[in-house]
């Protein structure tokens, strides 16, 4: 029985963690949902491109190498250089500033005014065309990402509960890393919104288009930020995830992942992204220690929507989504 | 002039979908995209470059060239039925489409339409049976035969004993990541190890339930049928855990460079089956790189030459026409019905003689199908993965699968399947 509480904490632990990573994803979803009532189906596909982008400039690949090399008939394949993952990883940035402008202005920009189930399905087409222009650009193959992050157990955790419980706790420290710039990066997206001027325009835009254009602020600047912020949480959930399973393209469905961490905290909260996600880990991770092995296992997909299911009943709007009231 | 340009237009699509009618057909259903791209492409490349270097070196097969039509699927159940059903009327000669689900929804088809299935390493275990699965052949192994070779090996490393020893199967949450538990609960009962089964949901991402379990159970091997991603989480996972690698084996489909690369060094000692060889070393390779790569003919970039998908892909083309040359050489002509080389198939002499014909000595194991012998030999290889070289080695022999386990659990699954579909029994 204690053996099995220490296991049961373990899992929980573990689910905290988990959460956290997928807290990563949903946070892109709130970041543009909140500033444009969008729901961006193609947050997923922007980690992907974002993580393909950051190991193509790490190792100085040739962009498009595969297009010209068929071409040309041409053997192109490297730069001969190696970036600093720093260095790498700031010019990623600058590649998906570069994208939010090219999606403003070619999709969004043409779209104002329009209903939000247009807007959405421009941003199913944009993750179909961001999934196929990322591997014309930098291959279809499985690619190492190493930005230098700590990975495999943290051992001072396994010997510190090794000596209160007498068994050792497993915690992985790349999850550690990712609960550290989690929360700098919701205390930051947090400040940000709340104490300075684009944050506040970003609200107001949020609010009421019509209203915030009518006081001077613009709509497409807002645009363009937000979705920079939301391409900069794209990388860094990118760089996570994709230091685990290599950078490839079934990445893009993390996504699925955020889905029950949204419905559950609410498609405009910061916060409840958060704390979302720590629900649904570990909601997840101790259903499937204590139930998983009575029904077969593999519960972890369908549960995590279960779970969010069985919050909306009672708040339909999730835990820190705002309630939506419309008078007829 | 409207007319002109309709018949043009005929012409055209006619020239960039169809191929000359006297072609030989082999269309390669292949994934290129999608989720499993990193896997489909190499595979599709080997297959795609064997028929190219017959096309270029010998001008096909008994003089005939082969087409190779490619079509998309995307590791796609619907895709992949659309793409039989778009290609089957060029007069197919067989169908390789890489995928178990795909694989499950054209055998009633390709028994219906007359073509052949080749699913060689995939698909459903018991259509070895060719008294029941006429228009199917997987050899030169199955999931079934794959299980068995591991447990055997296992053995091999324990003094032929594993009484005690607990054995965890990671498997992909799937109808192919299910097909080797029925075995190896078989040989559990057998040579008394545990058997503990662990689901992972595809696509696989998130893995950290299974792997902690794994670390409470401490099994002293982990067997894993995953596919894509599943393969490389759990690789690092086990990394992470501090899993000894060199007892976690991978069934075929969890044995590439795709699936230890993610991981570095931390993979190193990994192992996996194979039922073929790997690497650049044969002597084929210079002949494709005379006619194919040299030629600018190549399917893909030419990076994945060697690589085991590649090798696995060519392996398929391999047999494929090696079926369509005994059919060849059984009827006296060289354009080939789709009926005649399933005759090909079923009367495939493949001796190590010929392989080395081939410029692929010792690349796979001799294959004698018969009527009902539609599954082969049974015979995988263990490979070990050396990080640091990056590249996978061979050590142990061949190893044959335990028939008296297997040919009890083949002959009940295919005689069920023929009571549901109202078969009669061939080879009689």
């Amino acid at each position: 029985m204690l053996d099995q509480l220490t296991y049961a904490s373990e899992a929980a632990l573990n689910g905290l963690m988990a959460g956290v990573m997928y807290s990563l994803v949903a946070l892109g979803f709130v970041l543009i949902y909140k500033s444009s009532g969008v729901f961006n189906y193609a947050q997923g596909v922007m980690a992907l491109f974002a993580a393909l982008t950051l190991v193509g400039i790490q190792k100085g690949q040739v962009p498009f190498a595969h297009l010209i090399n068929a071409v040309t008939g041409g053997h192109l394949e490297t730069f001969g250089w190696q970036v600093p993952a720093v260095l790498a990883i700031l010019l990623t940035i600058v590649v998906m500033i570069g994208m939010a402008i090219v999606i403003e202005t070619l999709v969004l920009k043409h779209l104002v005014n329009q209903a939000p189930i247009i807007l959405f399905m421009a941003t199913i087409g944009l993750a179909y065309f961001l999934e196929g222009f990322g591997d014309v650009m930098w291959g279809a193959d499985i690619k190492t990402l190493d930005v230098g992050l700590p990975q495999g157990i943290n051992e001072t955790i396994e010997s510190v509960t090794d000596t209160w419980f007498g068994y050792g706790f497993f915690i992985d420290n790349l999850d550690i890393v990712a609960a550290i710039v989690s929360v700098a990066l919701v205390t930051a997206l947090t400040l940000f919104s709340q104490y300075s001027k684009q944050g506040r325009a970003l609200r107001a835009v949020a609010d009421d288009h019509q209203a915030a254009l009518s006081v001077g602020i613009s709509l497409r600047f807002i645009w363009v930020l937000v979705w920079s912020i939301a391409g900069f949480v794209a990388l860094v959930a990118g760089i996570m995830w994709g230091s685990k399973s290599g950078v490839q393209f079934s990445l893009s469905m993390i996504a699925l992942k955020a889905l029950p961490v949204l419905m559950l905290g609410g498609f405009t909260s910061i916060p409840g992204a958060i704390v979302g996600g720590l629900i649904i880990g570990m909601g997840e991770k101790l259903f499937e220690f204590f139930v998983g092995p009575l029904i077969g296992g593999a519960t972890e997909n369908w549960f995590a929507y279960v779970l969010a299911l069985f919050f909306l009943v009672f708040r339909p709007q999730g835990l820190f989504g705002e309630r939506i009231i419309e008078r007829v | 002039m409207k007319k002109s340009f309709a018949a043009l237009a005929a012409a055209a699509m006619l020239a960039t979908t169809v191929p000359a009618m006297a072609d030989l057909t082999v269309p390669n259903l292949s994934y290129r995209t999608g989720s499993y791209a990193a896997n489909g492409i190499p595979y599709a490349d080997g297959f795609a470059d064997y028929f190219t270097l017959l096309n270029e070196r010998d001008g096909g097969i008994g003089g005939e060239k082969v087409a190779v039509p490619e079509c998309e699927t995307a590791y796609n159940t619907e895709k992949g039925v659309e793409c039989y059903e778009s290609t089957k009327g060029q007069a197919a000669l067989a169908y390789n489409p890489l995928s178990t689900g795909i694989t499950y929804q054209l055998i009633p088809k390709v028994t219906a339409d007359h073509h052949v299935l080749y699913t060689p390493g995939y698909g459903r275990t018991s259509s070895a049976n060719g008294a029941v699965f006429e228009w199917v052949f997987n050899y030169p192994a199955n999931y079934w035969d794959g299980a068995s070779v591991a447990v055997k090996y296992m053995l091999s490393q324990n003094g032929d004993d594993l009484k005690g020893k607990k054995v965890a199967l990671v498997y992909h949450n799937s109808a192919y990541g299910k097909e080797p538990i029925r075995t190896l609960e078989e040989l559990a009962k057998k040579h008394g190890f545990e058997l503990v089964t662990i689901a992972v949901d595809p696509p696989g991402q998130e893995q950290k339930s299974q792997w902690l379990q794994i670390r409470r159970e401490k099994p002293d091997y982990v067997l894993m049928w995953g596919w894509g991603v599943m393969n490389q989480v759990a690789i690092q996972e086990a990394v992470n855990i501090k899993f000894p690698m060199d007892h976690m084996i991978g069934v075929w489909w969890s044995g590439s460079e795709n699936d230890v690369g993610p991981a570095g060094e931390g993979a190193n000692g990994y192992k996996a089956l194979s039922f073929h060889g790997v690497g650049s070393d044969y002597p084929i390779y210079a002949d494709l790189k005379k006619y194919v790569f040299d030629a600018g003919k190549a399917a893909g970039a030419g990076d994945n030459l060697g690589n085991v998908l590649y090798s696995r892909g060519m392996y398929a083309a391999m047999i494929i026409s090696e079926a369509i040359k005994t059919a060849q050489e059984k009827t006296g002509h060289a354009a080939v019905t789709p009926e005649e080389v399933r005759d090909g198939f079923e009367n495939l002499n493949l001796t190590e003689a010929r392989l080395t014909e081939l410029g692929l000595p010792g690349f796979a194991q001799e294959i004698h199908a018969t009527c009902a012998d539609h599954g082969g030999p049974g015979t995988a290889m263990i490979l070990q993965w050396d990080a640091a070289a990056k590249k996978w080695s061979a050590v142990s022999d061949w190893i044959e699968a335990d028939k008296d386990v297997l040919d009890p659990l083949i002959a009940e699954d295919s005689a069920a399947f023929a009571k549901e579909g109202g078969i009669a029994e061939r080879c009689k």
